[in-house]
Order: structure tokens, then sequence, then C-alpha cells
């Protein structure tokens, strides 16, 4: 066989070659000790000397040429072997992943650091106080004597001892005023409690309280950062409306609706057709309640605000009944997993 | 309060949109909660006369009248009601008529005799409780006009819920001056229209306790009739206004109080002995309430008495004995002024809250006594009859509050509220309040009116401007955003850290009463003494906690009742705890871990929750600290827990914490099994931490050694690691336990430990000659420490 027609054939015969074993036989048969093309090597002494450099050439061309495609069908059979035993090993990438699951932050306390970042971000700091207080931090100093008709709006829990459950948080901005000389600007999260208990009151609620004790400070600025606030509790740009009201401790005082954050104000079931949200009380901090705490209304003014956190929650979340959030039903704690 | 609107429009102007005046209201700090028809809804009633009645022929209780509608001849009706009679005028619904409940009156024959509509009583129409007979309706109406015109039954009723601070406005003449001021309108009072008296009889006053009573105005009237009805006009308003109508005496002392907010008080004049004595009560003395209550009076109560005895709380009710009865002819009216301070409370205390009291704790007008007592003579003389003697007043002047000026600067209005208000429209506010004002260098100086209690100081007189300016018409300023100076301590973990991680453990966050169960509380931690509410919600929520372990597991309990197969909960906030004899608030964090230890998932052994699961929860709270190392646990803990299977945390001598399994009595009590396991951790200990120092590394390898050896059951992991690293000391790196094992080879009472030494040197590669004798040392000293049994 002349060597064009060998190597036409052994080229076919390797591109044939099933597996890697029978390519192997393959090469052995064209290229080994005794194969096909060794012994065209050897008979390379037959030819006449002139001819022989070119005919060995020739030879070792097609040598390299054949061990080039012996080559490159092995990486072929290898990679189609990979792949078979890969493709033997595939598992069901849809079976859930194993291990711990993460638990969830309880709503009121999502909703706490929600509003402590905003107000962070305006420059307040937290401040904290204790639970049980005395009749001094939590109804004289601010201004709310004994036989005030205030205390009515008040449902207390007593001890019998003079100490009580605090019935708001703002003993901890007498505590902060008495301990820190101004400007103060602080907001005050935590429980509170009151006596009462049906579908829309629960014994222990809780409420941030914030203070502002500066220079100047004014009901314009008041008015300013409550807008500031619900427009980024909400996430967006929401009217407020202030309604004139009364607390014992400041002066003026407002009940703050905003801009019902479900409709913008054109009327819907979570603000039973008012366009408006109940949502905060504020005023300014009342002068007698500057001075029960050591400080002179002359020099000092401020303003104090106050919110209930359920209220918030369940305007944010959608929950309909406040008792859920003290209920601690799995059930309803595992659909704030959600980060 | 319930405000007829038709009643207020008296005085003042009322805009016609009910909507607009609410809105008014509201956005003046009167806010509007509610607003209801005066009336329910009916059509087709009109005044109908009774011409004639005759018994009907086959019905005992059935009478049959014969009634004029004023449009042709009368009508037959039949009609059940004892009070018919020729003569009356009462409702009658025509043929055709809608009454409330949506009944339509038909043409009908009772018991044979035509009944060509139906008459009504008060209740029929949804005016009242009475049931009893015809509402009788007065003589002047014209017959056959529609009954919801004549009575104005297309009324609004308002629910106002009044601020503690404004109680001038708890009256119709309150908020009609507010209204008038609101809507710039004018208030159109009535001219005074004195009595004049036809007896000279008089009952004497003395004010003994002057500067809680400095006014009384008292008058005798004799010979009226307690026994004639209410005129049907004061009824209406009375129920408007949520009152029910008790005769014409206290009828109109209610009606005066309503209309111009003084409360007063009609007394039997037979039951007064000599005078009246208004004084602070004495020790021992009692009285009977009007609602038949007995209060033993205390040294602080201010009574009205008479020679003899207290005859009334005042400013709160009235005694029992002295009061209205119905052959009451004689009486004695009091219209007095109590100051706020020497009522407030005292009926709150007694449990007593009336209409009366709520005014006086709030401030009534002290210059309203005499109109408010001619106001009330006449109605009780036009409807009663009777003869009045004089006004008899008798007032300390030194102890009537006087109004005195108010310095008002603009400077203060500009601070405060944020923005300039031109003097004119000061001026003009507060002078529609009526306020006296006059110019100050400053600013200026304002005296309020009797009425208003509520202005002492400048700021209440900066609250009105802002009020009347609108709150809303204030703009928003911003105040700077301070630059705080750069306080960020890195080595603070806030709660926020410990709460996270318990969270990405697993945990879900629950928020539990801070008042438990008092007897379950004390089940679990019979040692600790815990503070009592005095007055609790209920048993169950009784006793402040002294951990949080009992409101954790009470919400393990209820999920366990809502079929949970799983439950880890976590709780961070207060325990009240007896510490130097006082109660300290300390901040805590707790959890409660219930069932497997993994959520239920392919691939993983189903195991439960056991100590040392949550024992890593709680190792990877402490590592937040940055002071892993400084924290211990000591076996035993709690009489709660199970003896065997608790510790207490310490770090350094303080003990910060507990964890462990529920004792199996107590799960077996509450009913929790299989054993939840518990740790509470107190947060004050744990404190900003170190930084951390980074170590050179060795560029020398390491070299691992794995040993196992048997010890005795009792022999803990940190007395063999405190023997290994003793010996080990500079060239362990690491120790790592990987095997407890006990059983088949290992004779009962020991186990067997096994644990690898990771050994690295700083400076040189260890041979193993240095490794082989670090391992002996370390053989020999867990020989001679723990009788340790080496394993090959």
């Amino acid at each position: 066989m002349d060597l064009g027609s060998l190597v036409a054939a052994a080229l076919t015969e390797i591109t044939a070659a099933p597996d890697l074993a029978a390519l192997d036989q393959v090469r052995v048969r064209l290229l080994g000790k005794k194969g096909a093309l060794t012994e065209q090597l050897k008979l390379l002494g037959a030819l006449a000397p002139a001819a022989r450099p070119a005919a060995g050439a020739r030879i070792n061309e097609a040598k390299a040429a054949l061990h080039d495609a012996i080559g490159a069908r092995a990486r072929v059979l290898e990679r189609a072997a990979v792949a078979e035993e890969l493709a033997g090993a595939a598992i069901d990438v849809t079976l859930p992943g194993r291990g711990q699951r993460a638990g969830a932050l309880h709503p009121v306390t999502r909703t706490r650091l929600r509003i402590e970042e905003i107000f962070r971000g305006a420059g307040y700091g937290v401040a904290e106080g204790p639970e049980v207080e005395d009749d001094f931090h939590n109804f004289e100093a601010l201004n709310i004597p004994a036989n005030h008709p205030a205390r009515a709006m008040h449902d207390t829990f007593y001890f019998g001892d003079g100490r009580l459950l605090r019935t708001h948080t703002s003993p901890v901005q007498v505590r902060a005023m008495l301990s820190t000389p101004p400007p103060l600007r602080l907001i005050m999260p935590g429980r509170v409690y009151r006596n009462d208990s049906d579908q829309t009151h629960t014994p222990m609620f809780h409420q941030v309280e914030g203070l502002v004790i500066d220079r100047d400070v004014s009901f314009a600025n008041l008015k300013a950062i409550l807008r500031r606030f619900v427009s980024e509790f909400f996430e967006k740009p929401l009217a407020i409306r202030l309604r004139p009201s009364y607390f014992p401790f400041t002066e003026p005082s407002a009940e703050v609706d905003c801009q019902c954050a479900f409709c913008e104000g054109r009327g819907c079931r979570v603000c039973k057709q008012s366009g408006w949200l109940e949502v905060l009380g504020c005023g300014v901090v009342h002068p007698n309640v500057l001075r029960n705490c050591g400080l002179d209304p002359e020099r000092w003014s401020g303003y104090a605000f106050g919110m209930g956190i359920e209220r918030l929650a369940m305007l944010r979340y959608d929950v309909s009944d406040l008792r859920l959030f003290f209920e601690n039903d799995l059930r309803f704690l595992a659909q704030f997993e959600r980060a | 309060m319930k405000v007829s609107l038709e009643w207020l429009a008296e005085w003042v102007r009322l805009e016609a949109d009910v909507g607009a005046l609410a809105a008014r209201l509201t956005m003046a700090g009167f806010e509007v909660e509610g607003r209801a028809p005066a009336a329910p809804p009916f059509a087709g009633v009109v005044v109908g006369e009774v011409i004639a009645t005759e018994r009907h022929p086959d019905a005992d209780k059935l009478t049959v009248c014969r009634v004029a509608d004023g449009e042709g001849a009368p009508i037959s009706v039949v009609c059940g009601a004892p009070n018919a009679r020729a003569g009356m005028k009462v409702p009658l619904a025509r043929v055709g008529a809608t009454l409330p409940g949506g009944i339509t009156i038909k043409r009908t024959r009772l018991r044979g005799v035509e009944s060509a509509g139906m008459l009504c009583s008060a209740r029929e129409l949804g005016l009242g409780d009475d049931a009893d007979g015809l509402l009788e309706l007065p003589a002047a109406l014209e017959t056959g006009a529609d009954l919801r015109a004549v009575l104005a039954l297309d009324d609004t009723v308002l629910e106002i819920n009044l601020t503690p601070n404004r109680g001038d406005a708890l009256s119709m003449l309150g908020l009609a001056r507010e209204l008038a001021v609101l809507a710039g309108t004018s208030l159109a009072l009535p001219a005074p229209a004195p009595v004049p008296a036809g007896s000279h009889e008089r009952l004497p006053v003395r004010l003994l306790a002057p500067a809680a009573c400095a006014r009384f105005a008292g008058r005798v009237i004799r010979g009226v009739d307690a026994g004639r009805p209410t005129p049907l006009w004061m009824r209406e308003r009375l129920r408007r206004a949520g009152l029910r109508s008790l005769g014409p005496l206290v009828d109109v002392t209610n009606y005066v109080m309503l209309e111009l907010g003084q409360p007063m008080h009609a007394y039997d004049l037979r039951r007064l002995q000599e005078r009246i004595d208004v004084r602070w009560a004495a020790a021992g003395e009692t009285l009977e309430l009007l609602d038949g209550s007995r209060v033993a009076l205390e040294a602080d109560m201010l009574v009205i008495a008479d020679a003899v005895a207290p005859v009334g709380l005042a400013g709160i009710m009235g005694g029992a004995k002295s009061g209205i009865a119905a052959d009451t002819a004689d009486v004695f009216l009091e219209s007095a002024w109590f100051a706020p301070d020497a009522v407030a409370g005292r009926g709150r205390r007694q449990g007593v809250l009336t209409d009366a009291s709520q005014r006086f704790e709030r401030g009534v007008d002290p210059a309203g006594q005499e109109r408010a007592i001619e106001r009330a003579t006449r109605l009780l003389v036009e409807i009663a009859g009777g003869v009045p003697g004089p006004v008899e007043l008798t007032v300390d002047p030194a102890h009537v509050p006087q109004r005195v000026p108010i310095g008002l600067r603009r400077a203060s209005l500009a601070r405060l509220i944020g923005i300039a208000i031109p003097d004119e429209r000061v001026e003009a506010m507060l002078g529609a309040l009526g306020m006296a004002v006059s110019a100050a260098p400053v600013g200026w100086q304002v005296t309020p009116p009797s009425w208003r209690f509520d202005v002492l100081q400048e700021a209440d007189l900066v609250e009105e401007v802002a009020r009347l300016y609108g709150y809303n018409e204030i703009p928003e300023l911003d105040l700077p955003i301070p630059q705080r100076p750069a306080t960020v301590v890195e080595g603070e973990v806030g709660v926020l850290r410990f709460t996270l991680a318990l969270v990405d453990r697993g945990y879900h966050e629950a928020i539990t009463y801070t008042f438990v169960d008092a007897a379950v509380q004390r089940r679990l931690f019979p040692e600790s003494a815990a503070l009592q509410l005095s007055n609790p919600i209920s048993a169950e929520l009784a006793a402040m906690r002294v951990s949080l372990w009992p409101g954790l597991l009470k919400a393990l309990g209820d999920n366990l009742r809502r079929q949970q197969a799983r439950v880890r909960l976590f709780e961070h906030g207060a325990k009240f705890i007896m510490q130097d004899n006082d109660f300290k608030e300390i901040d805590c964090i707790a959890g409660v871990a219930w069932g497997a230890a993994l959520p239920e998932q392919w691939g993983a052994l189903k195991t439960p929750v056991d100590f040392h699961d949550v024992k890593g929860d709680v190792e990877a709270l402490l590592a937040l600290t940055g002071a892993p190392d400084e924290f211990r646990f000591v076996a035993g803990s709690q009489s709660c827990l199970h003896p065997g299977r608790a510790a207490r945390i310490y770090r350094g001598e303080r003990c910060c914490g507990s964890i462990g399994e529920l004792h199996p009595e107590v799960v077996r009590e509450l009913d929790l099994a299989p054993a939840p396991l518990l740790f509470e951790l107190e947060l004050d200990i744990t404190g900003p931490a170190a930084l951390p120092r980074a170590q050179e590394l060795s560029r020398f390898p390491s070299v691992r050694r794995d040993l196992a050896v048997v010890v005795e059951e009792h022999c803990t992991f940190s007395q063999l690691r405190e023997s290994v690293t003793v010996v080990a000391s500079s060239l362990l790196r690491e120790l790592k336990l990987f095997d407890v094992y006990r059983g088949q080879g290992i004779e009962s009472g020991r186990k067997s430990v096994a644990f690898g030494l990771i050994l690295q040197d700083k400076s040189k590669t260890l041979t193993d000659a240095d490794v082989d004798a670090v391992m002996t040392a370390v053989r020999r000293r867990l020989q001679q420490d723990l009788n340790a049994t080496i394993r090959d």
C-alpha cells in the first residue's frame, strides 16, 4: 500500500475508534514497534540513497499527522468519558438545603428598629429607663399632680408602696433632663403599661417618645421632623395634619394624623374612608415640666412627641388584631422571617 | 359630651354642612368622635288629636279612638295604650307610614273594628324607653303637623371628646362661645331674666371652707308640684344629651347644667335643718348618696351640711335623704362654685363620677352662679309652679379666683411657635376669646375671662394663639442636624447583635407580658421574692417576673397546644429581682428550645434538642462579648431545672446566667414533655469587648496527634483540658475534642474521650522526638491526675 492510502485508511480507523482502548490498539498497529509506519521506515534502506531523505521526511510527516490525529481523538474520547461519568453523578438541585433555618425578629422590634434608625439619621440618640417608676417621674414632674383629671387617662398599675408601672415612656424624658445638660436630642423606646385589656387594648404595649431641648426650639421645628418621620417610615411623601389636643406635659399640644399611607388620602378601609391615620401625639414642652426638671424655660425650649409602636407595626404590616403581638403564636411570628 | 345641634344653634349660627362643622370643631381641639341622628328614621307620623274614645266591643284592653289628623273627618284608630284619652295630642302614624325597624302601617281590622293608623309610644318612635303608654304631645302643637318637623327630630347629635383642660366648653354656652370665635360670628345670648322673689324666705349659708367654696347662690322655692310632667321639649333635649328624665325638679337642674355649664342641686327643703354649711367633713361622718351608696367621709372631702349632718358631697352628688321625692313641695336650689382641687379625685376615689364632678374638677365659671339659679328658677316655676324667695348669694371675696393679667411677649410667640404673627391678629384672636388685651412694651398684658381655668401663664396664651392661628398654617422649619463627635465604640455590642445571632440560629423573638402568673412563678423560683401588683388585670398577670422563663414557658405551652412540632423562642427584656434589699431591673436575653435539634429535613438525623445544642447557642452569644474565655459553666443551677443537666454561667466571680433542662416534675405539671431546654443571660455583664490583637503566624508546620483516654464518668472535659493544657502549654495550638463514647468495650462507670492535639512551635519545625516527648508527658499527666487509661 502506498503511503497516501495508508494514511487515509489510518485516519478513518482513528476517527472510528469507539473508546480509548480501541484507539490505543490503533496506535500500536500504526505507530508501534511493529506498526505500519515503522515498517515503512524499515523499507527506506531499499531505496536509492538519493531518494531516502525525501521519502524519510514524507514518512515522518505522515507519522506526525497520525500522532496528532490519535491525540485529538483521545481528547474527544476522554471528554466524552468524563461527561458520561458526571452525568451519572448528577443530583437533584431542587432538594432543600440542610441545617438550621433562621427565625425572626418580632414585628414590634422590627418596627422599633426602623423608628430608631430614622431618628438616628436625624441626630437623635436612644435612651432607656426603668419600667417600675415612681409617682414623681411618671406624673408629678410631667405636670400631672395628684387628682389631676388627666390621671383618668392613665389606668395605672400600682405596687402599693408608691411605685407603679410606667404608663408612658415620658419618665425617661424626665430622667434625661435631670441628668444631662441640654442640648438634648433623644428618642426613648420601651414597654409601657395601662390597666386596660380588651380587643384594642393590651395591658402592656410599646411606645417611642422623642425629646429635643435646645435654644429656640419651636412648634415649626416639631412639624418638620414629624412630617419627615412619617414620610420616611412609610417610604412615601405623606402630608401630616395637626389637631389641637391636650397633654399636661406639652403646650401647645397636638394629635398628629398622617395622610393614609395605603390610599394616599383618597379614603380606604384602613383609614376608615377619612384619608388620615392618627399616628402620634406631640407638643412643645410645658414650661412647668422644664422647671420641674431643673431647666429654665427662658433659656431652653423643646418639643416632645410620642407614638405607639404596635399601631405603626399594624399599619406597616397589615396586622388586624393588636393582641396577636403578645400571643407569641409561631404561625404569626414566622411570617416575619424575611429579613 | 353629646351635643344636639338644634340646641346649640339657639345661640350661634351653625354652618349647614354638619361634616364641615365637625371638621371645624375637630381641628380646633374639640374632637368630634361621632355623629348620630337625633331620632331613627321614620316617616308619615303626624300630630294626632284624640277626639273621643270608646271601649272596644270585643277586647277589654283595647280602646277605639277617633283621631283628628288635620285632613278631613276624624279617623278610627284602635289602640292598646292605657293612657289614651279624649283631648290628648299624640303621634299618629298614618296608613302608609314607616316606623323605625322598617314597619309599614296598614289599614287593618282589630277584632272587627277598623283601625286606620297607629298611635305611638316614645319607644316605638325611638324617642326613649317609655313603652307604657302613648307619647303625650304638647297641646299647642298643630294637629296634622309632621312630627319630625315640630319636634325638630331631623337634628344631629355630635359626640365631642373634650380634653380635660377645657371644662369651660362642657356646655351649650361654652361650645357656642368657642364656635362663634372659630367661625368669626357672634354669640346671641338671651338677656338675663331674673325671677322676682315672691316671698322673703331664705336659708342662711355659711362658707366654712372659703378656699374650697367661695360663692354659693341658694334659693328657696315653695309650693312646687313635683308631679307635673317635664315638657316634651326639655325631655327631648335631655335625651339627646344622654340624660334620662327624672321629674321636673331634677330635670331643670340637669338642663341648666347642660346649657350653662353650672352644675346645680335641688334639695327637699323639709330635710334641711336650719342652715347650710359648706365645710370639710369631720372624722367619722358618713353619708348615703343619691345612688344609694354609703360613703365614709374623709377629712379632705368637702360637704354641704345642714345644722346637723352632711346632706351632700359638694360638687359630686347629693345625699339620699335630702333628695327630691315624689311628694316634694318645697325645694332649696344650690348653685355654687367649688374649687377644682376641692373636688378633683374624690369622686374617683369613691367610684362616683358625675356630670357635676366632671365639671367642677375642670373648673366652673365663678361668675356664673346667679345666672344659673335665675335660669333654673324661671324654668322650674314655669313647669312646676311655686313661689321663689330671693336669691341668697354668699360670697367670700378673698377666695373668689381673680384673673390677673398675664404678660405675653411678642418674642415668645416667635420663639415657641416658630413664626412672627402680626400684632393685629394676635390681639383679634385673644379678644375674640373674651380676653382683655392691652399693649405692653414687648407685647401685651392679657387678662383671661373668668371661665378660662386653663389660661394661667404665658405658655397658655401661646397655645391659644397657635390654635386659633391654625396648627396647619404654621410652616415646617428643619432644625439643623447636629455634628456629633465620633464616639463609636468598636467593642460595644448592642443587644441587636445578640438577638440577630439567635434569629440566625433558628429562634423566633417573643414578647411576653412582664407580669406573670404568681403561682407558676413561685413553682419555678420558690426562693425568689417577686414584686406584686396591687391592682392586677387577673391572677395570671399579677407578679412581676423574676426571670424571663415563666413567660417563655407559657408561650411554649400555647404553641404546643397549637400543634407546633418544634419551638425555639427567645425574648429580650427586663426581669425584676430583689438585690441589696431592693428590686432591680435587669436586662436579660433568654430562650427556650423544644423538639428536634434541627428543623425536620432530609439527610439529617432527627435528634431531640439537648443541653449541648443550646449551650452552643449560648456560647455563640458569649463569643460576641469578645471575651468568651472569661465565661465558665458550673454544674448545678435553679431548682426548676434538672439537677444533673443544668449549669450556672459565670463571668469571673459574677453569676450572670443559667442554662439547663426543665426539671421532669415541672415538665409534667406544665404538660410540656419532652423536657424543654432553657437559658437566660443578664446583659449588663457584657460590656465593650476588647479589640482583637493580631498574633504572629508561625512559619513552621503543625503536627496533629490524636489521643483517646478512658476516664471516670464524673471526670469533666474541663478537667481533661486543664491537664492537657498544663503539660503541652506553649506548643499546644489547639485541642479538638472529637468523640465521647460509652458502651461496648468500655467498662461501666467510665467513658472514652478522644481528642486531637495540634502542636506547633513558633521558631522551628517540631521533630518526632519533640512531639513524642509532649505526648508522653500528656499521657502520664492524665494517668496521674485523672486515673485515665490510654486507649490504643
